[in-house]
């Protein structure tokens, strides 16, 4: 019992981790170009990234499902093609949580680079620098507080995902069966002393990772 | 059509200059003058223009040239700095440094502005006056040989000014630089600039003090002294100006079509007519 407790918090780890990393090189050229962009289809585009939050997510669980099933033209092709398949997988659970945590790194870093002075970049061009050597040397330093609010967010609401991985996951050990699944599976068994140690744990987690995001923010912000 | 602080503004004009030169330029907030150089460094397009500096065309709109600000080689000091945060006083300076170019010019500048001891230091724990000095000196690790400065010494105290004035003169003439330079403050475009021009309504007018009483070398009996404005008054038929000048108050007479140009907390220059002037102990 206690490997497969500690195999499902590996496996919800490394799935938070893999997540993360991947929306690192996603959403942060995303919500750069966010907010250099004037384009009147901004607001599409950010209420698109931005329905997660306010979607069930079994619903998007359930469009990704659809799109990734072997019988559907996307994901027959990705399994042709790449040998990929999505559904009732781990690779599968990355690509959902991606989409679903995507609200959470885009947002603060877009406002970040929204707030920071424009005059940093532009004192940058006129010093002969790229676009890219600027925001790598001058705006990405400059943001510290809220890059580091949309890694842990992201991280930390992916691991409290549950109905996107339900959808397109299901609930198999050690592939897919991460701690909010295995809390609701535990409670439908009755183990509710098994459902509580996942349970526990979750919240131990958030508490943690909640308060050293408020304290690192608040020393960033004092050392400026 | 260009936005400005006051709304649209359509700015228009025609200026040249000469190589070495010191301009300043002038004109109430809202006139153009941030956006005159912010088309020069190609920081925001233009509708229609040309420029060309040195040689070198930065602007052609009917060629389709519009050279980046990465290309142009030009030094802007922003009015609020713009220095990086994150990055010390060398760091700002060294960050600017092209490829390949030696960092002996850091060292340089460093020295000119008298940096050297703030060279750990970051912008956060600097004072305003050598914020500026950082600024100034970041804008010339290129060697640029056009310096535009926006109004960079107005957030400053009037003791701290006077030193910084000096150091732009000397950075002026130092790296040969044409220097261009918004500013309100008649008595520094009085000490800095050779030529200065007022921009209104986003075009090119009068300067407010005809350019033969600020740099004219003036006659005999031509007393000129700078001076603030406190208050302006009505005095029988026109109008009276109370200009504060060192810690007299000058009670100027004005006529009506003074008076629209001058408002309080204006800096102006006063000129007496005197007779046969005389020191007295």
């Amino acid at each position: 019992m206690a490997a497969a407790f500690w195999q499902t918090l590996w496996l919800t780890f490394q799935l938070a981790a893999a997540t993360t990393v991947l929306l690192i090189f996603i959403g942060i050229p995303i919500a750069y170009l966010l907010s250099q962009s004037q384009s009147r289809w901004k607001p599409f585009l950010e209420a698109l990234i931005s329905m997660p939050l306010v979607l069930p997510p079994t619903v998007l669980g359930f469009y990704l499902l659809l799109a990734f099933s072997p019988e559907r033209q996307l994901g027959a092709w990705l399994e042709h093609t790449f040998g990929l398949r999505l559904v009732f997988t781990f690779a599968g659970l990355v690509v959902g949580s991606i989409f679903y945590s995507l609200p959470f790194m885009v947002q603060p870093v877009q406002s970040g680079f929204e707030n920071l002075p424009r005059n940093l970049a532009e004192a940058s061009y006129t010093l002969g620098k790229s676009r890219l050597q600027t925001l790598l040397r001058v705006q990405l330093p400059n943001i510290k507080p809220p890059l580091l609010t949309g890694i842990v967010l992201a991280f930390a609401h992916t691991v409290g995902e549950f109905g996107v991985i339900l959808m397109i996951g299901g609930n198999i050990p050690g592939q897919t069966r991460v701690a909010s699944i295995a809390i609701y599976d535990e409670v439908e068994a009755l183990n509710y002393g098994m459902a509580n140690q996942y349970a526990l744990v979750l919240v131990a987690f958030a508490f943690t990772i909640l308060a050293l995001v408020y304290s690192i923010n608040r020393r960033l912000l004092r050392t400026g | 059509m260009l936005s400005s602080g006051g709304g649209p503004l359509n700015l228009d004009i025609r200026l040249d200059i000469e190589e070495g030169e010191f301009l300043a330029i002038t004109g109430p907030s809202g006139s153009g003058k941030t956006t005159l150089l912010r088309l020069l460094t190609g920081l925001i397009p233009a509708d229609e223009g040309f420029i060309r500096f040195d040689g070198q065309t930065w602007l052609d709109t009917r060629q389709g040239v519009n050279r980046r600000p990465q290309e142009r080689n030009v030094g802007l000091v922003f009015q609020d700095y713009a220095l990086f945060p994150n990055m010390t006083v060398r760091q700002n300076l060294s960050f600017a440094l092209s490829k390949n170019q030696s960092p002996d010019i850091v060292d340089e500048l460093m020295a000119i502005t008298e940096l050297v001891e703030l060279e750990g230091a970051y912008p956060a724990t600097l004072s305003g006056g050598q914020q500026q000095r950082v600024a100034l000196a970041r804008a010339l690790v290129r060697k640029p040989r056009l310096l535009l400065l926006d109004e960079p010494l107005s957030a400053l105290d009037a003791s701290i000014r006077s030193k910084l004035q000096n150091y732009i003169l000397r950075l002026h003439e130092a790296f040969q630089l044409t220097t261009l330079l918004v500013s309100h403050d008649y008595r520094e475009i009085f000490k800095l600039a050779s030529r200065v021009v007022a921009l209104r309504q986003g075009q090119i007018s009068q300067p407010d003090l005809p350019e033969a009483v600020l740099f004219s070398s003036g006659q005999d009996g031509d007393i000129r002294l700078s001076g603030e404005v406190l208050s302006i008054e009505e005095a029988g038929a026109g109008f009276a100006i109370n200009v504060l000048i060192g810690h007299n108050v000058v009670r100027v007479p004005a006529r009506p079509k003074d008076i629209q140009q001058v408002q309080p907390g204006d800096s102006v220059m006063v000129s007496f007519q005197a007779f046969q002037p005389e020191l007295v102990r």
